[in-house]
């Protein structure tokens, strides 16, 4: 019942990776499609590279093709994903936008992490604040998850689907966007790109080497249908996603 | 509506082997009786259509995005003695750990040692097939460890004592004032009829226990070899909040799971979604590589992957059905499948329902007890049509029934077979045959006798033609 000592590892890992090579000793007939795309790559093994992201692009979910596009589709993907959207002229707009939520929800500790569009917007709390990544203090899961809202960055947001794609990096790690019941994100105009394939090549060039040891697409607040299939907002993630996009 | 008892209804994988199809036929014929599950189940799938097909519609080609789906996933099925191990030394340099099992035995010890070597006190799950696959919690609860279903649907199922209904939708049969009964028996709120108040007593009374939890249990969609990222895809935020505060992390995913690049998944996560639940994207789609890193104020200090056979390489040798390892669980053909709708999901006894885990199951827990789940289907091709990454689903049904066949073949069958060509091949004997067949016909619809009562049961016989075909040819020529 105790764990398994390396050598019992090593051994099941040999056995399961023979399995795997003896069992693909016969090749499986091509793919049977309506005769779209056909597998390239004809001289070695069968059908290998396929799908650059760009030359599936066309065929998924339009992200459009100037940035005012892909702004327009963003917020109307957010409207029915049920996130509340604002886009502000400055960041100040963006505190005063702050305040008028925080004010009608009443909220008591607001969380946040320390980055330049989250401190623009700060003054914009009318109530306490926890910074969860202040120096020398360790993370403390029970003082967030008291909180009523949490405020990050995020890496970008994909208008394709309406998603906001945060990271352990730079958004505040991986609690402050998913245990506070309200999760506002900040971010510029020039961070919305238009379709998955972009954002995550954003976020390789951005952390080149290593990528962040959390990445996440958000879309929307958090949600169930898992009673009769009905739509229910707030399952265990945010009740609320509220996006202020500066610019 | 029948709502199994769990002293009546075993859970999936213990039926016994040879009752397994006695068992089918029995909780099938119940089911379909029961014309009041089978609408609430209609109508709880009912809005799947209308949402997924509006988002197809956002798709600038769904039928190329499926090849383009499909492709992704078949290279890298086919490709798997080199994808595998390069997720794998990928996923260990981000500073996982990987451990590798080769059945579900192996996989439960691993995991029970992880646990006693963590010092676990408290363990939260989210969602995970594979987990039941293996029987986990089971194996957890006789060891001693405590362990709470997040998933809103999977804490209903574990409170009800069932295993999942549907692999993505696991209560779906579940009336709300049954949900409301069961809250307050077990966490004594107050009922309510209001779906929104019930997920919200489940909401507060896991809150505490994400905080509290020292050990989080998840699954996994996707293995990225280029990476060695792991892929969370779920709508809750329950596996999120299972990843980012307990100390440990422990994932369970099957071998197949490997995608090459990151970017398949601009791919496979939009169509995931929109297959599986009418979606653009499932709310959170979650990728991991490793624990917490140096500069990371929260996250696990570990993080564990558990790499699943249990059988899977058995239909990895299948080349002619190799495509079921495709599958990305998105239960797009449980949806749509005539024959779901109607005996329900518990009626597979399996631990994936619907067509493909009719066709999967065979391969996993052996032909000769699991065939006829390939007799359940219509073959009407809807689950095939369904599928984001073109799984031939129906097909390989017709291939199992061929198999079983082959392996062992039924002597009723193979008697009628030599029969009929004795017949045929005798023109005179084939007449006399028909004219025997048509005289008898009302005598065998009055009487049933067996094998024809079987048929006869629920279905009806058109009357017997007064004359033969070739009769009737003759005389409309003169």
């Amino acid at each position: 019942m105790s764990g398994r000592t390396p050598a019992e590892n090593a051994a099941a890992r040999t056995a399961i990776l023979a399995r795997v090579r003896e069992a693909l000793r016969v090749p499986a007939p091509p793919p049977h499609f309506a005769g779209h795309a056909t597998p390239a790559d004809p001289g070695g093994r069968p059908g290998l590279t396929i799908l650059p992201s760009e030359a599936g692009r066309p065929w998924l979910p339009d992200g459009g093709d100037t940035p005012e596009e892909s702004l327009q589709i963003l917020a109307a993907n957010l409207a029915k994903l049920r996130a509340v959207f604002f886009r502000v002229p400055d960041l100040g707009a963006a505190a005063d936008c702050l305040f008028a939520q925080a004010r009608e929800r009443d909220w008591q500790r607001v969380a946040w992490h320390d980055h330049p569009l989250v401190q623009g917007i700060l003054s914009g709390v009318p109530s306490s604040t926890h910074q969860i990544d202040a120096a020398g203090a360790a993370f403390d899961k029970d003082a967030l998850e008291a909180c009523d809202a949490g405020i990050t960055a995020c890496e970008c947001l994909v208008a394709q689907t309406g998603s906001i794609l945060v990271s352990s990096d730079s958004c505040g790690g991986r609690a402050l966007s998913i245990l506070p019941h309200c999760h506002v994100v900040i971010a510029t105009v020039d961070q919305v790109v238009p379709v998955l394939a972009d954002a995550l090549a954003l976020v390789r060039e951005r952390h080149p080497g290593t990528l962040p040891s959390m990445l996440s697409f958000i879309t929307g607040p958090s949600r169930t249908g898992d009673i009769e299939r009905i739509l229910v907002l707030g399952a265990h993630g945010p009740k609320e996603l509220i996006v202020i996009l500066v610019g | 509506m029948i709502a199994p008892n769990p002293a009546q209804s075993p859970a999936p994988g213990s039926h016994e082997p040879a009752t397994a199809k006695k068992q089918f036929l029995a909780d099938a014929a119940e089911h379909v009786r029961d014309t009041g599950h089978r609408a609430f189940v209609r109508k709880a799938l009912g809005g799947y259509y209308t949402n997924r097909d509006a988002q197809k519609a956002r798709y600038g080609d769904w039928e190329q995005a499926r090849d383009a789906a499909s492709l992704a996933k078949w290279s890298a099925v086919n490709r798997l003695d080199e994808l595998l191990p390069r997720f794998v030394a990928n996923f260990e340099a981000n500073g996982g750990i990987v451990h590798w099992a080769r059945d579900a035995a192996e996989a439960r010890d691993i995991i029970l040692g992880l646990l006693e070597q963590a010092g676990a006190t408290a363990v939260i799950k989210s969602k995970c097939m594979t987990s039941e696959e293996i029987h986990l919690n089971a194996a957890m609860e006789a060891a001693g460890y405590g362990v709470v279903e997040s998933d809103l649907g999977e804490f209903i199922q574990q409170l009800r004592g069932e295993p999942p209904y549907h692999f993505v939708f696991p209560c779906m049969h579940v009336r709300r004032d049954e949900i409301s009964d069961l809250f307050k028996r077990h966490l004594g709120t107050p009922p309510t009829d209001s779906p929104e108040e019930l997920t919200m007593i489940a909401r507060r009374h896991m809150r505490r226990l994400y905080v509290e939890a020292d050990v989080g249990i998840t699954g996994a969609n996707f293995l990225v070899a280029e990476t060695g990222q792991i892929s969370i895809t779920e709508n809750e935020g329950n596996a999120r909040l299972t990843v980012a505060l307990p100390r440990v992390h422990i994932a369970i995913s099957g071998i197949e799971k490997v995608v090459e690049r990151l970017d398949d998944l601009a791919v496979l996560l939009p169509m995931l979604a929109t297959a599986g639940a009418g979606q653009p994207m499932t709310c959170y789609n979650t990728l991991y590589s490793g624990p917490r890193r140096a500069g990371e104020r929260d996250g696990p200090e570990a993080m564990h992957l558990v790499l699943l056979d249990n059988s899977r390489t058995a239909l990895l040798a299948d080349a002619e059905q190799r495509d079921a390892l495709q599958c990305i669980r998105c239960g797009a053909c449980l949806n749509v499948c005539p024959i779901f709708k109607n005996v329900g999901g518990f009626t597979y006894g399996t631990t994936y329902q619907g067509p493909i885990g009719s066709v999967i199951t065979p391969h996993l827990r052996g032909l000769a007890n699991w065939n006829h789940l390939s007799g359940a289907s219509s073959l009407c091709g809807a689950c095939t049509d369904a599928c984001p990454v073109r799984i031939d689903i129906h097909h390989h049904l017709l291939q199992n029934r061929r198999n079983a066949a082959r392996t062992s073949p039924s002597w009723l069958e193979r008697l009628g077979h030599r029969a009929f060509v004795f017949v045929a091949r005798r023109p005179w004997l084939f007449a006399v045959g028909g004219w025997l067949f048509r005289k008898s016909l009302p005598l065998a619809k009055a009487v049933k006798p067996p094998p024809l009562s079987a048929w006869l049961a629920t279905r009806d016989l058109p009357p017997a033609p007064r004359e033969s075909f070739r009769a009737a040819w003759q005389r409309r020529r003169r």
